[in-house]
């Protein structure tokens, strides 16, 4: 969920009036906002580096907003403000207006080079935009939320701003060899190529993560104006010939990427927030893009479609009785303009292009629920007759366990994933026998494999647990995975029964009569006829040699016993005998 | 034999402590004669001048002594010139001694009381102090005694009763009973060893649940007194598909970052029969340009994507398994049959690890599959629910979850702490999920979930999650 940090005095007075914290608070949660945290910078500076170095900073109350992952439109002060006061009903929705330019338009002429790379360009302008202080630090702090955001760090769409008067048109997309761009790019001094940015920024905290979007392509994607000047190597780092001040006025936005859909939406997004500061309000000049087809569009699309929804749709899958008008209203109230059209029970909802996240009905649906408050909805029981029932393996689980328990052991709960090391070398076994699941992308050791046996980690708890009093009496009921091509996803779980006994004994009669137990309960009788168990003398690297058996029961090996070997207590650092007992509880359902 | 009847508890002694004072062969000898200071003085006193020689020619040994003790109390004096020793005109006042008459002898008085008061100690002070006229009785006995005319002797003397459990013949003492004595009755003849009940008693041999299993079984059996039906999730390897695409999770989506979630190397895919073409097309419809009256994500939908194997990051992955089988049996049967589904199972997350976070946690979820379930009937299901965990007042919070849609999250109050925390989150699956599955829009699918740790952490008051899951959570 992205966090969206305003300054509370300039939030109020945008609001045109003050909260409480917790009248605040209270008005995010009824919206679907929350009210993180309330700071300062010099807070958040003196947490992260100490009070030496906050010494300086300012001490403005902010408020730190959660906002929900897909609402784009409320990712800075403008868009909050202008959707609270619409909630409120304090202003009407403002219309975005796209124009034509009084002369020529521009133009972003995209090569078929970038094709390979990031293949889609739109652009728009923002003329007679009057910026101050906090702003513009709005405007480029909007542009970082939307690239870390739907963006995706800037992996499916990159922004570019930039000061129209120092530029001329028309402007080109397109793609060319690392060595062959040379430029001064924003906040350096000198010019360099495309290769040595990629070596400095290397170490850049900020923009070493975007390195590897463009790092191994031949083609690198970059915009040129009409005089060769670049404006920017997305989604690097823009020019700083064009670099936009608090003083520009007329500004040129670029959004390159890779999805088209996205970078529409966030071309929406930045004009529909920032034209509220422009000398003709919300409105947008329009830019054409020409495609490598020959085609051209103008951007932004600003499109504003209606959506037709019935009323009894809407009560129904809330849960309220409400009538058509009213319905619209709450609408309205969530920035979708609405009105009763038809029969009456049919309402007309315009979405604009603030509200890309309405894509279906139900998105309809939620904004009039909020909008009625989901805390005012009457609650109500559903009529369904339905009979409760358990998962069989899960009930023998649940009853074996505490028959465990009753036996004198205690349960423990281990993790799933632990090291190769713990499943194969611990155990004196190739990690290829075990045909364990590997995991492609574990942050430490800890988390390589699955298990595929559940007695590392009932050592590992040991060894975790070495002060406790002696004998230690432990066990676990959990799945295991292996790998298994019979299922669609190639591995399956088994559902494992682990015991071990450690004491200065190795007290195997002990674990042998814990398997009597469970027999018992499991309704299998000792013996070879059908139905029964017996164990016959067995080896296996982890046991001491003539000191493990191998379990059979009901006609197929289901596990064994024993007592460990020597190398394994050393590996698990214990340093007493332990005796274990490993089934699959499978095969007694 | 007394203390042993003690022990029994048979009789009560109490033991007293006393002295007595009895006089040494001098000490008689003096009560007869007088005390040699007396019979030195009076002679001296007769006399009015001599010298040591006479009176060590007249008394003898006795002589030094009662020299002794009047030089020492300065009641007479040896006039330097002449050797001769006369009364002092200091002292003749002292020890009952006037100028001109002598009046008792003192020391004679006293080892006369002693003789005969002598066995009685407080009457022998008594007399002694002689009603408070003389204060340092105990000074005078001492005296006497270093002067080795008294001896005194330590007595003492117990008082005993009678308790009620007093017996006239003495049973054997045994410390506790054992089989053989209880045979015949034969423990009466014993007297038992009585308990120090202020002892801790011996820590016993126990088996434990975990109390995470504990917890699990509490929530299994919320949901089965609720009617709910338990899905299999025995599955931890799970594919892209069916834990993202199936529920309508973009392939770009967060979630489905490295940094997110766990992808397997081995079983890198699923396999390519993994599900029939028809669903896949319908999820492949959805994602690229949208159906069912949904605009979708407009992206290029990649089946190869859909096939990396996760561990699952929630067990929606295995709800969305058992609504296709459900979804399987509708479209043949024509009418769905109201459903109401949970499971407890354990997630994976590639997070990083802190006091609240784990890679590995439990998660609960409950489903009611039906025909026109809303909202109303989420919030009222979640009021049930939460009811019976001990969470009375419930809020929600709109939100966004990209499979539920409207989605709720759930802020319960904790009574104890007086504050909201969040205990779940809810919503109604998105048609573009269902719809593809082969459900009919009339068919609604309400949903809720919440983790089995922070509940249990909540509960116990447990500050680290290490502390509930894992090699060191306490055995």
């Amino acid at each position: 969920m992205p966090t969206v940090s305003v300054k509370r005095d300039l939030l109020f007075q945008a609001l045109g009036r003050t909260y409480t914290d917790e009248e605040f608070d209270e008005l995010c949660f009824e919206f679907g906002l929350e009210l993180d945290e309330i700071t300062s910078e010099k807070e958040i500076i003196s947490k992260e580096q100490g009070t030496v170095k906050a010494a300086g900073a300012s001490d403005v109350v902010l408020y730190k907003i959660d906002v929900p992952a897909n609402r784009y439109d409320l990712l800075c002060l403008e868009g909050l403000v202008r959707g609270l006061q619409v909630f409120k009903e304090r202003i009407k929705a403002p219309v975005y207006k796209r124009v034509m330019p009084d002369g020529k338009i521009q133009k972003l002429i995209i090569t078929e080079e970038t094709a390979k790379i990031r293949p889609f360009a739109v652009a728009a302008v923002l003329r007679n935009i009057k910026f101050t202080k906090d702003r513009y630090d709005s405007f480029i702090e909007l542009q970082e939320k939307l690239h870390q955001n739907i963006c995706r760090k800037r992996a499916l769409v990159a922004i570019g701003t930039h000061d129209l008067d120092t530029l001329s048109g028309p402007f080109t997309y397109t793609a060319k060899r690392p060595s062959d761009i040379k430029f001064k790019p924003l906040n350096k001094t000198k010019e360099y190529t495309a290769c040595e940015l990629m070596n400095i920024y290397k170490t850049d905290n900020h923009l070493k993560h975007y390195l590897h979007i463009i790092e191994n392509k031949p083609l690198y994607p970059v915009i040129y104006d009409s005089n060769g000047v670049i404006l920017s190597m997305p989604p690097i780092i823009n020019g700083d010939h064009s670099r936009i001040t608090v003083n520009t006025r007329n500004i040129f936005i670029e959004c390159t990427g890779t999805d088209f859909t996205k970078a529409k939406i966030v071309l929406d997004i930045i004009v529909t927030m920032f034209s509220e500061y422009c000398e003709n309000q919300f409105t947008v000049e329009a830019a054409e893009v020409v495609f490598p087809n020959g085609k051209s569009s103008t951007f932004p699309e600003l499109a504003y479609r209606k959506e037709m929804v019935r009323a009894d749709l809407i009560n129904k899958k809330v849960g309220i009785r409400e009538t058509p008008e009213n319905l619209a209203k709450l609408l309205t109230r969530m920035y979708l303009k609405s009105e009763v059209i038809g029969d009456g029970n049919q309402i007309e909802i315009e979405i604009p292009p603030t509200r890309a996240d309405i894509i279906h009905a139900c998105d309809i649906v939620e904004d009039a629920a909020i909008a009625y408050g989901y805390n005012n909805i009457q609650m109500t029981l559903p009529k369904t007759y339905t009979i409760a029932n358990q998962f069989p393996l899960n009930k023998l689980t649940e009853l074996l366990r505490y028959d465990m328990a009753a036996a004198g052991f205690t349960e423990v709960l281990t993790f799933a994933l632990c090291s190769q090391e713990d499943i194969a070398d611990k155990l004196g076994l190739d990690i290829s026998a075990t045909k364990a699941v590997h995991i492609s992308n574990p942050k430490t050791a800890e988390f390589q494999v699955a298990r595929t046996t559940l007695l590392p980690g009932l050592l590992k708890t040991i060894a975790a647990n070495r002060k406790m009093p002696l004998p230690l009496k432990l066990f676990e009921i959990s799945d295991i995975v292996i790998k298994d091509s019979d299922t669609d996803v190639g591995a399956k779980n088994y559902r494992h029964l682990c015991a071990v006994y450690y004491n200065k004994n190795p007290g195997f009669e002990i674990i042998h009569g814990l398997l009597d137990r469970i027999m018992q309960l499991l309704d299998v009788p000792p013996g070879e006829d059908k139905g029964g168990y017996v164990i016959k003398a067995s080896e296996g690297p982890a046991f001491f040699p003539g000191r493990c058996a191998e379990i059979f029961a009901r006609g197929q090996s289901v596990g064994k016993l024993g007592v460990l070997h020597p190398d394994v207590i050393t590996k698990f650092e214990l340093t007493m005998p332990c005796s274990s007992l490993e089934i699959n509880i499978g095969p007694f359902l | 034999m007394i203390k042993t009847l003690e022990t029994m508890y048979y009789v009560i002694n109490h033991v007293k402590n006393y002295n007595t004072y009895h006089l040494t062969e001098e000490g008689f000898l003096y009560v007869k004669q007088g005390s040699p200071e007396f019979n030195v003085l009076k002679y001296i006193f007769k006399k009015v001048k001599c010298t040591m020689d006479e009176i060590k020619k007249e008394f003898g040994k006795e002589g030094d002594i009662g020299l002794n003790i009047l030089f020492k109390n300065k009641t007479i004096e040896l006039n330097k010139l002449d050797k001769s020793i006369s009364c002092s005109k200091n002292g003749k006042k002292s020890n009952g001694f006037t100028l001109n008459n002598i009046t008792e002898d003192v020391t004679q008085k006293y080892l006369d009381k002693i003789n005969t008061y002598g066995e009685k100690e407080n009457i022998l002070f008594e007399k002694i102090c002689n009603n408070g006229l003389v204060k340092n009785a105990n000074n005078i006995i001492q005296e006497l005694k270093k002067r080795k005319l008294i001896e005194i002797k330590k007595n003492s003397y117990s008082y005993i009763i009678k308790t009620n459990r007093f017996e006239t013949q003495i049973k054997k003492n045994i410390t506790d009973l054992n089989y053989l004595l209880l045979k015949n009755d034969e423990y009466t003849k014993y007297s038992i060893k009585k308990y120090n009940f202020f002892s801790s008693g011996k820590k016993i041999n126990k088996g434990n649940l975990h109390l995470l299993t504990k917890q699990m079984k509490a929530f299994k059996d919320i949901f089965i007194s609720l009617g709910f039906e338990e899905m299999n999730t025995q599955n931890y390897v799970e594919s892209s598909f069916w834990c993202f695409d199936a529920l309508y999770i973009p392939q770009q989506h967060p979630s489905r970052d490295l940094q997110d979630t766990f992808f397997i190397k081995e079983p890198e895919k699923c396999q390519n029969d993994f599900i029939d073409n028809f669903y896949i097309n319908n999820i492949k419809k959805i994602h690229t340009y949208g159906d069912y009256d949904s605009y979708g994500w407009n992206y290029n939908w990649q089946l190869e994507e859909s096939k990396k194997n996760v561990l699952r990051t929630h067990t929606t992955a295995n709800s969305c398994r058992t609504l296709f089988n459900l979804a399987k049996k509708y479209k043949k049967q024509g009418y769905i049959t109201p459903k109401k589904y949970f499971s407890i199972d354990r997630v994976f997350r590639n997070e990083n690890l802190d006091s609240t976070h784990l890679a590995e946690f439990h998660q609960i979820e409950g489903l009611m599959v039906g025909e026109r379930l809303g909202l109303s009937h989420l919030i009222g299901t979640l009021t049930a629910f939460y009811k019976y965990i001990g969470i009375h007042q419930l809020k929600f919070k709109p939100t966004f979850n990209p499979y539920t849609e409207p989605s709720m999250e759930i802020y319960g109050y904790h009574e104890e702490n007086k504050k909201w925390l969040e205990v779940g989150n809810s919503g109604i699956f998105r048609p573009e999920m269902l719809l593809s599955m082969g459900f009919s829009k009339d068919v609604s699918v309400i949903a809720w979930g919440l983790s089995l740790e922070r509940p249990t952490m909540i509960k116990y008051n447990i500050k680290n999650i290490r502390d509930l899951f894992g090699y060191k959570s306490v055995v």
